[in-house]
């Protein structure tokens, strides 16, 4: 930690003031267009499928696709530069602007040339730089940097860029619509492009087989960039590179919809350099341009800056795959708020840019925004190469717990925190990642510890020593737990159709018993056996800190206390998302691919299986009927990714109750997240999404039901009416 | 939207007609008349590799600066994508890309025969005169547009209207 967590605090709270409404409606406007744009295309999934095999292919070949590129680039009349690194790309840049005479270089929307700060490379030798995406030009006029992966002036209204311009032009008709502000900026753009010495663009792909690049783009600017002076130096990752032009169209197909919605953008530049277009001198009213020379010089600039390095990191690989189609900012509700300011590293932002700076900067930098990301996984689902992106931050946050020095007062809690992890773990990490310890020491010793915990000195303590906010509530520790509960009672059920354990996740045996006791009552109703054995916590709590060896661990520990129950035949019921997440996604990567894939198999959310229950049969007379009784339901947002919402919507219709569905991508709350006192405004302020979808005319006086624990107690500290978990709607008394 | 079952060009002109794209079509006899009543002068062009003749409205083969004069430029395109409206634009040594770029209405000139149903067959195409002439072209969907300015505006660098001629053969 560089700065202090109040110093980090007051920095996201002035974001969230000054970028955060400009963001926030236009990431929403992306997401929801893409939603829809997804949805009407029916090959999707075959199209991320095949995406994602030609990059595995691209980047397990690369440094043979590279030498295949140069051939074709060569072949061509280019010329291809391996940069190493940012200074030696620079270098080369700049040698080529020198033996062009350039006095100015006009350039197209690029990534990674931000990566390289090209520009004030070219600036100390005194080249002029001009950006000519409307987008970029105002972040370069502004001196700030790109807020977003695609949209760099995404954090700033129509009003601010009046107002930039004109505080720098001082014009005498100064331009306020965004038509005004759109010709104001392609007129003065347009000046400067006609009378560039050099045009630099960025490249989305490259083909190895025929040296063709494919620069996707809306404006027309890279074209021009590209066209318009005699020399191109286009500047590009090596992971851009596909093995052939065939391999271009799901990518091109999966792009724009990823990104903003649309079908396609306006263009897509198929470039196969030196292009034969004649030069253009707009002076020129002699010559036709069929008797113009197109004596061009082209210079492709591939940059490996940790890349290549990034290919032989097990973990980081994945993040070559990435297309920058800035999807997992746009679903992402902490990027929703805060942008890529806050939620960004050097040069890239969102869930993915953690991998991006990890790779290219080091952890340090991804270290100052890595916890933005709360795996919460809805960006999962839609990206177009299918990156387990909370993966990436996990495993980032977890070499960034061990990168660190030891600070605080670690003796206080080594006790508690019966974890795998090294020294250096941060102590508000290491008390949220051993919650199961500190929830059997807080029932065992309840209602006593609920009342120490909350007292003044006790909240005051651990917010200064652990990072709790003290404005947060904490859980209430139940004395009698789940499995206590359900070793002194009978079972109801004397002929069953079905055997089940119920898995006594953290939370339900510790705090929220009573939905636990709910489902219970539920499955034995529908003629269920149900067992409640003691069974270890899943590991998300660890997981979700980044302390991936104590999640593994936690992952072999249930796994040996279900996979008897599994191999006796009984089904596994969740009742908490984040748990099932876990056996379904992350257990994967820590058990031998049968176990996991048996566990998953046999693993149900709670609603689902009741759904299940009643689909085959089951009579739903024992359960307690809807009567038209009107609900406001939020589904957990790991659930949502697993498809699983929709499940309890149909379970609660059928049974007569009317249901209205939230649809923000998460509460805000996130596990430990909301209680970590540098986010927890950030917290709230997601979490003032939902509580307002939830008081509307329409649903204010509805019950509200969330399936996830972190949504019950976010909507608690939200909403002035309660909450509760959909089972214990149905259940019957 | 991903697959088209219905005929080609009845899909490409819906597509168009989403995109906001005018479409005319014509037929080669027809061609210098149709054209005439769709440009904005001045006009440029580039020569057609079709059996048509340009109307006295549109000067071909400009000089750059009569290009940056121009109000109209119209180039062929080599295919359509039906389900996208898209037209594949060659980038020529005659100057089609600077003419259908510059000037604030882009007219294409495409066969109706050329309209190919999507995009992986427009591309394999394209690729195979990528790999054996370095062939460069634009897939151009639509005018040149921003949102970077607060809201959609057409016309950011490039044209702020597309009108496709369509030659029935």
């Amino acid at each position: 930690m560089s700065k202090g967590r109040g110093d980090k605090a007051a920095e996201i709270r002035r974001l969230m003031a000054t970028e955060g409404p400009a963001i926030e409606e236009n990431t929403k406007g992306f997401n929801r267009k893409r939603q829809a744009a997804v949805a009407d295309l029916e090959n999707y999934e075959e199209l991320r499928t095949r995406a994602r095999e030609i990059k595995e292919d691209a980047i397990e070949r690369l440094p043979e696709l590279i030498e295949q590129l140069r051939e074709s680039v060569e072949a061509n009349g280019g010329t291809l530069y391996l940069a190493d690194d940012a200074a030696d790309a620079n270098q080369y840049i700049r040698e080529v602007a020198d033996d062009e005479d350039a006095e100015r270089v006009v350039k197209s929307k690029s990534m990674t040339t931000e990566e390289l700060d090209v520009n004030d490379a070219l600036e100390d030798d005194g080249v002029d730089v001009v950006e000519t995406d409307l987008g970029e030009w105002v972040v370069q006029l502004a001196d700030e940097t790109p807020s977003h992966l695609i949209a760099p002036a995404i954090h700033r209204s129509q009003e601010s860029i009046a107002d930039l311009f004109e505080t720098i032009f001082d014009p005498d008709d100064p331009p306020e619509t965004a038509d005004e502000l759109t010709s104001f900026a392609r007129e003065r753009l347009g000046e400067r492009i006609r009378d560039a010495d050099v045009g630099m663009t960025g490249a989305n792909f490259v083909a190895a087989d025929s040296g063709t690049m494919a620069i996707v783009t809306s404006e027309g600017n890279a074209r021009k960039c590209a066209v318009t002076p005699d020399t191109h130096v286009a500047v590009t990752g090596v992971e851009k590179i596909v093995p052939s032009t065939d391999d271009l169209s799901p990518f091109l197909e999966l792009l724009a919809r990823s990104g903003t919605g649309q079908d396609l953008t306006a263009y897509v530049s198929l470039l196969t350099p030196p292009v034969d277009s004649p030069t253009l001198d707009f002076d020129d009213d002699e010559t036709p341009l069929s008797e113009r020379d197109s004596d061009r010089d082209f210079h492709l600039v591939l940059i490996d800056n940790g890349r290549m390095a990034m290919r032989e990191d097990e973990q980081l690989r994945e993040t070559l795959y990435c297309i920058r189609c800035g999807q997992c900012s746009n679903s992402c509700a902490n990027f929703q708020h805060v942008g890529g300011h806050a939620f960004g590293g050097e040069t890239y932002s969102g869930g993915i840019g953690t991998g991006w700076e990890a790779g290219i900067e080091g952890l340090d930098t991804a270290a100052e925004f890595n916890d933005f990301c709360t795996g919460c996984s809805r960006c999962v689902n839609g990206c177009p190469t299918k990156i387990d992106i909370p993966w990436i931050n996990t495993v980032v946050r977890d070499r960034i717990n061990r990168g660190e020095e030891p600070e605080g007062t670690d003796f206080l809690v080594e006790g508690l925190t019966p974890d795998a992890e090294s020294s250096g773990l941060d102590l508000d990490k290491r008390l949220f990642g051993n919650f199961e310890t500190l929830a059997k020491l807080g029932s065992a010793t309840a209602p006593v510890s609920n009342w120490l915990a909350d007292t003044a000195p006790a909240r005051w303590a651990l917010e200064r020593v652990a990072g709790v906010d003290a404005r947060r509530d904490l859980p209430e520790f139940q004395r009698e737990t789940l499995v206590d509960w359900f070793e002194r009672r009978a079972s109801t059920v004397s002929d069953p159709t079905r055997e089940v354990v119920l898995y006594p996740d953290v939370y339900t045996n510790h705090v929220q018993v009573e939905r636990g006791k709910a489902a219970v009552r539920t499955l034995e109703a529908l003629g269920v056996d149900v067992r409640v054995p003691s069974v270890p916590s899943s590991g998300r709590a660890p997981l979700s800190q980044g302390m991936i060896a104590t999640a593994e661990e936690h992952a072999h520990d249930v796994y040996g206390a279900l996979a008897e129950h599994v191999d006796a035949g009984r089904d596994v019921v969740v009742i908490e998302p984040s748990d099932l997440a876990m056996f379904d996604r992350e257990y994967e990567r820590f058990l031998p691919a049968a176990s996991a894939e048996r566990l998953q198999e046999r693993s149900y959310e709670v609603m689902e299986y009741v759904y299940g229950l009643l689909e085959n049969g089951a009579d739903a007379d024992p359960l307690r009927s809807g009567d038209s009784h009107d609900v406001a339901y939020h589904a957990h947002c790991q659930q949502r990714t697993l498809g699983l919402e929709a499940h309890t919507v149909t379970v609660l219709e059928d049974l007569g109750y009317d249901v209205a569905t939230s649809d923000v991508e998460c509460c805000g709350m996130a596990g430990s997240f909301g209680y970590k006192d540098t986010y927890y405004e950030l917290s709230m302020d997601v979490g003032e999404d939902l509580a307002e979808q939830f008081s509307t005319p329409e649903t204010r006086d509805r019950t509200v039901v969330a399936s996830g624990t972190s949504c019950l107690e976010q909507l608690d500290a939200l909403l002035a009416r309660p909450s509760r978990h959909p089972v214990e709607l149905i259940a019957p008394p | 939207m991903a697959t088209t079952t219905t005929n080609p060009l009845s899909t490409f002109e819906d597509a168009l007609d989403e995109l906001g794209v005018a479409l005319t079509r014509t037929t080669t006899d027809e061609f210098a008349a149709t054209l005439d009543g769709v440009v904005r002068a001045p006009a440029v062009g580039t020569p057609l590799p079709f059996d048509v003749a340009y109307p006295d409205s549109v000067a071909v083969d400009p000089t750059p600066a009569a290009l940056e004069r121009a109000a109209t430029g119209v180039t062929p395109a080599s295919f359509g994508v039906a389900n996208y409206g898209s037209v594949f634009l060659p980038s020529t040594a005659d100057g089609a890309e600077p003419v259908s770029l510059y000037p604030e209405l882009h007219v294409p000139v495409i066969r109706a025969g050329d309209v190919l149903p999507d995009l992986p067959e427009a591309l394999d195409r394209f690729g195979e005169t990528a790999r054996a002439d370095a062939a460069s072209a634009i897939v151009g969907t639509g005018p040149s547009a921003t949102a970077d300015m607060g809201e959609l505006v057409l016309g950011a660098h490039g044209p702020e209207a597309v009108h496709v001629v369509m030659l029935d053969e």
